[in-house]
């Protein structure tokens, strides 16, 4: 644990990440997107990724559940662990890494089917409601749990696409909820969004925040200062400065994180 | 340092700037206003003196305003936050520097009707003093130099000491011409006064010291310097 | 050219004058450019709607009298000495008498008794030309559904010859001199008279639809050629679908993309543009000479057709497969679905109007071809209705080029009429399409 960043009182006797990186690089083809990247994510703390557009934040948080095996010319070195198991050795089974590991996309992505199948896709393709009324269960807590329950609980059956914005995506977090993950990966959840969308996300966020450890890559420093305890700044595919949110948006170490944050030409 | 991307924003925080530096030359020039005002007893400059704080306050209050404008439409973060909370509280600081001087003109009213007593001179020696902390803090900000903050901040030791010289020379005084208690007391005000704005300048220093490096300067001199624990000791 | 004369200094001052003249030249010049461009679009559609309505119309004109045909109104006596007595026969007996009995003599005693001037073989040959061969199974079948007609004497509808059929029809012009025409004088006195007696009518011809094909152009029907559409489509249809969309699932989502999978790609692109003859000569090659398949049937027919369908199918899959979102395939891996779930549960349903829609038009393709079902010989003259994919058969465009082909003049409206059936079919085919895909089209 000695490449963990610096803690002070308490912290630095709690810390044991739940996700980290080793030495990650990834590359596209020739294309080397992510440099040597050294990473702790700990699971009672938010973390931001933050950084401009290409700066590999997004290249990196699908590193973390392996949903850039699907693209042919993606190339990943070094560790990725997840509680001390590297995911990117054979013998891992994606499936079910992506179960424990959930995501959340840019775009609400509902299933265009009802909002209870929505919700009930990944507990049945996983086997983890024996009953029907189990998986009413299962649905009932996930929705209320991503604050959505008041608002369809009179209407489970009608399309997940019909909703707005701001409720198809805490449909999606309360489908990725409902298979019980251990990690939610966000890519820029809330960019599609309004304010009010935004701010009832943000606020879903910090509730859900004891339970899973939470990931999130995004556009708004604003919304990363809000939310997260730890934060990332990459710029080209290195990251350059970690640590606590208060501190990188009110002293950054480095030069180029402060030109970032502060809306600066790099 | 690189500039914003939107130059409205650096023009923003340049206006800031500048009402800092302003209200800091205003103060200075009070205080030499003030000091001369005391010298010849002279009551039309001590009254200069009061209007020019009044002018002071006015710009702090622009001051303000315009740091408020910058948090609603920027959420500065970084150097930029630190720049716009630090200007806002050495306006305040910048004030107070003000209504000291501002407080050494109004007894030149009530020495003016006393009976005559000579200045003491290390009272002048104070005020050189402190007004040239004033002057080389502004230059620290004006230059973003946080040498020169350190220096100012390391120089209100002297004025510390200038200042208990004066303290002893005058209870002195007092003790040798008790009669003249009343006015001496003045002057013990005015000392103490002049002693504040040191103070005052000291904690400009420690802002620019944290704005450009976002560390707070007496923990880091704590840290870095353990002789500087003396000092703290010494009042 | 003036304006290019203007120093970029004085362009760059004021704001734009769009008042001024050649502003307004301007203007005017670029609505009077799109004006253009729009009334020659107009102009390319007027010209395109007119070319159809030019051939629906031709084909309706000559079609439409191919679903009616003429009748003659006689009186037919049902003698009981030529047909056998059905009271005093075991009913298998009387059967087996009317099936030998000749029914023309039935028809040539009514006749004679109409036009009892007529004599001489010759002449009452003649005569009885004007009724269709296809009347002695017509009253055959009479006498076989009612026995109890035996004695009596009634009036019957017969079809009356193609030739007599086509003079009614106007067909044939009785102006020219009778040695150049096939209908002769005599022909058509007799006619004048069967028609003033008001025997002659012209009624909707259910036998068309529902009859085989025959050399006689009163009673070839379509019914044998749709039946054979029908079986072969269907074998077209369970070949190529389903290869269709596997090749087509696992293009689009398993494959990888590498210099073979790009040359398969170019390749099915370039099959969907072979002419369908090629696809004939390989089904010719394939399936009769080295696997032995019969030859006209409908499987062969089908398999075939399925080679030319396939292309269609894989394209038309692979395009309604990429036009899913990636978002919902992201969306279930990300929740742990495995790849075959990621297809099966949300790829393929939401892609199936598309890939329905593909496929129907491919069939709509297959019906309409015959190019190559001549190579396997689905062209031969087939007057039974197939009864199985293994009989022998033909399809609604060969039997419109068989038609066609043929040198009576009654066949031309037979042509058109079997070309309206197919295009009933390709219409309501293509209407299933645009059905399906405004009913279960996703909208995101």
């Amino acid at each position: 644990m000695n490449s963990a960043p610096a803690e002070t009182g308490p912290e630095a006797i709690q810390a044991k990440p739940k996700m980290a990186a080793r030495g990650v690089n990834v590359f596209y083809g020739d294309n080397h997107a992510i440099k040597d990247i050294d990473l702790d994510l700990y699971a009672d703390k938010v973390t931001s990724l933050i950084g401009p557009s290409g700066c590999g934040k997004s290249t990196f948080l699908r590193c973390l559940n392996r949903m850039n095996d699907t693209i042919p010319i993606c190339h990943v070195t070094g560790e990725i662990l997840l509680e001390d198991e590297n995911i990117y050795t054979s013998g891992i089974d994606v499936v079910q890494l992506r179960a424990r590991v959930g995501m959340v996309f840019q775009k609400p992505n509902p299933f265009p089917k009802s909002i209870y199948d929505n919700v009930a896709y990944g507990p049945r393709i996983h086997g983890l409601a024996a009953h029907r009324t189990d998986l009413d269960e299962i649905v009932t807590t996930s929705l209320e749990k991503a604050g959505l329950w008041q608002e369809v609980k009179d209407r489970l059956d009608s399309s997940g696409t019909a909703l707005s914005g701001g409720q198809q995506q805490r449909l999606c977090i309360a489908r990725a909820i409902a298979v019980n993950p251990e990690v939610i990966l966000m890519d820029e959840p809330c960019s599609a969004l309004d304010p009010i969308a935004t701010a009832k996300i943000e606020a879903l966020i910090d509730e859900l925040s004891g339970r899973y450890a939470i990931i999130i890559v995004t556009h708004s420093m604003q919304q990363a200062a809000r939310i997260s305890r730890k934060t990332a700044f990459f710029h080209l595919g290195e990251m350059v400065e970690y640590g606590d949110t208060t501190e990188i948006f009110t002293s950054p170490k480095e030069d180029r994180t402060r030109d970032y944050i502060t809306g600066r030409i790099g | 340092m690189n500039d914003h991307i939107l130059s409205t924003y650096d023009d923003e925080l340049q206006e800031v700037r500048s009402i800092v530096i302003q209200m800091g030359d205003l103060a200075a020039n009070q205080l030499s206003e003030a000091m001369q005002a005391l010298r010849d007893l002279d009551i039309e400059k001590a009254k200069e003196v009061r209007l020019s704080d009044k002018k002071l306050d006015a710009l702090e209050i622009t001051a303000e305003r315009a740091v408020i404008g910058v948090f609603a439409r920027r959420a500065p973060v970084a150097d930029d936050l630190r720049e716009v909370v630090s200007a806002l509280k050495m306006t305040t600081m910048i004030e107070r520097m003000g209504d000291y001087a501002k407080n050494i003109a109004k007894r030149t009213f009530a020495l003016s009707d006393g009976a005559l007593v000579v200045m003491p001179e290390m009272l002048d020696k104070m005020a050189i003093e402190a007004h040239q902390m004033i002057e080389s803090v502004l230059e620290a900000y004006v230059k973003r130099s946080a040498e020169q903050a350190v220096a100012v901040w390391e120089s209100d030791e002297a004025l510390d000491s200038m200042y208990n010289l004066t303290y002893r020379k005058i209870l002195a005084r007092m003790m040798e011409t008790p009669e003249y208690i009343g006015e001496l007391t003045h002057y013990l005000m005015i000392a103490k006064n002049i002693e504040r704005i040191g103070d005052q300048a000291t904690n400009v220093a420690e802002q620019i010291f944290y704005a450009i490096t976002g560390d707070n300067l007496e923990e880091a001199r704590a840290k870095n310097d353990e002789t500087s624990v003396e000092l703290f000791a010494k009042d | 050219m003036t304006e290019r004369n203007v120093p970029h200094a004085e362009l760059s001052t004021g704001p734009t004058d769009w008042k001024s003249g050649a502003m307004q030249a301007r203007i005017a010049r670029r609505y009077r450019r799109e004006r253009i461009f729009q009334s020659l679009g107009l102009g390319a559609v007027v010209i395109s709607v007119l070319f159809l309505v030019f051939l629906l119309g031709n084909i309706v004109k000559n079609g439409a009298y191919g679903f009616v045909q003429t009748s003659v109104s006689i009186d037919v006596t049902f003698s009981a000495d030529l047909l056998g007595d059905p009271t005093s026969l075991s009913p298998e007996a009387f059967t087996e008498k009317v099936r030998k009995t000749n029914m023309l003599r039935l028809i040539q005693t009514s006749m004679q008794e109409l036009f009892p001037e007529v004599k001489g073989r010759r002449d009452t040959r003649t005569l009885l030309r004007i009724v269709s061969t296809g009347a002695r199974a017509q009253l055959r079948n009479m006498i076989l559904a009612d026995p109890a007609l035996i004695g009596t004497t009634k009036r019957v509808e017969l079809l009356t010859s193609d030739d007599i059929d086509q003079v009614i029809k106007g067909n044939i012009d009785i102006s020219l001199p009778e040695a150049n025409r096939k209908v002769k004088d005599n022909e058509l006195s007799w006619l004048q008279t069967l028609q003033n007696d008001d025997r002659i009518s012209l009624n909707f011809h259910s036998q068309f639809l529902t009859g085989g094909d025959s050399r006689e152009p009163e009673l070839a029907g379509v019914w044998g050629a749709i039946v054979g559409s029908a079986f072969t489509l269907m074998v077209t249809l369970l070949t190529a679908f389903p290869i269709g969309l596997c090749a087509a699932i696992y293009l689009e989502e398993f494959a990888p993309k590498n210099r073979f999978t790009d040359i398969i790609e170019i390749n099915i692109n370039n099959l969907a543009a072979v002419p369908s003859i090629v696809f004939g000569l390989l089904g010719l090659a394939v399936f009769l000479s080295v696997m032995g398949m019969p030859r006209s049937a409908p499987i062969v027919g089908g398999l075939t057709l399925a080679l030319l369908t396939l292309p269609t199918v894989i394209i038309a899959s692979r395009a309604s497969i990429a036009a899913v979102p990636p978002s919902i395939r992201d969306a279930a891996r990300g929740l742990g679905a495995s790849p075959m779930q990621v297809v099966f549960h949300h790829v393929i349903p939401l892609a199936m109007p598309g890939i329905m829609t593909g496929t129907i038009i491919g069939m709509a393709r297959a019906l309409g071809e015959s190019a190559p079902l001549l190579m396997i010989g689905m062209v031969a003259f087939i007057v039974d209705i197939p009864g199985s994919i293994n009989d022998a058969a033909t399809v609604l465009p060969v039997q419109i080029y068989l038609w066609a082909d043929s040198p009576e003049r009654a066949f031309v409206e037979k042509t058109s009429a079997a070309i309206m059936v197919l295009l009933f079919f390709l219409i309501a085919m293509n209407g299933i399409a645009i059905w399906l895909r405004q009913k279960f089209e996703q909208k995101w």
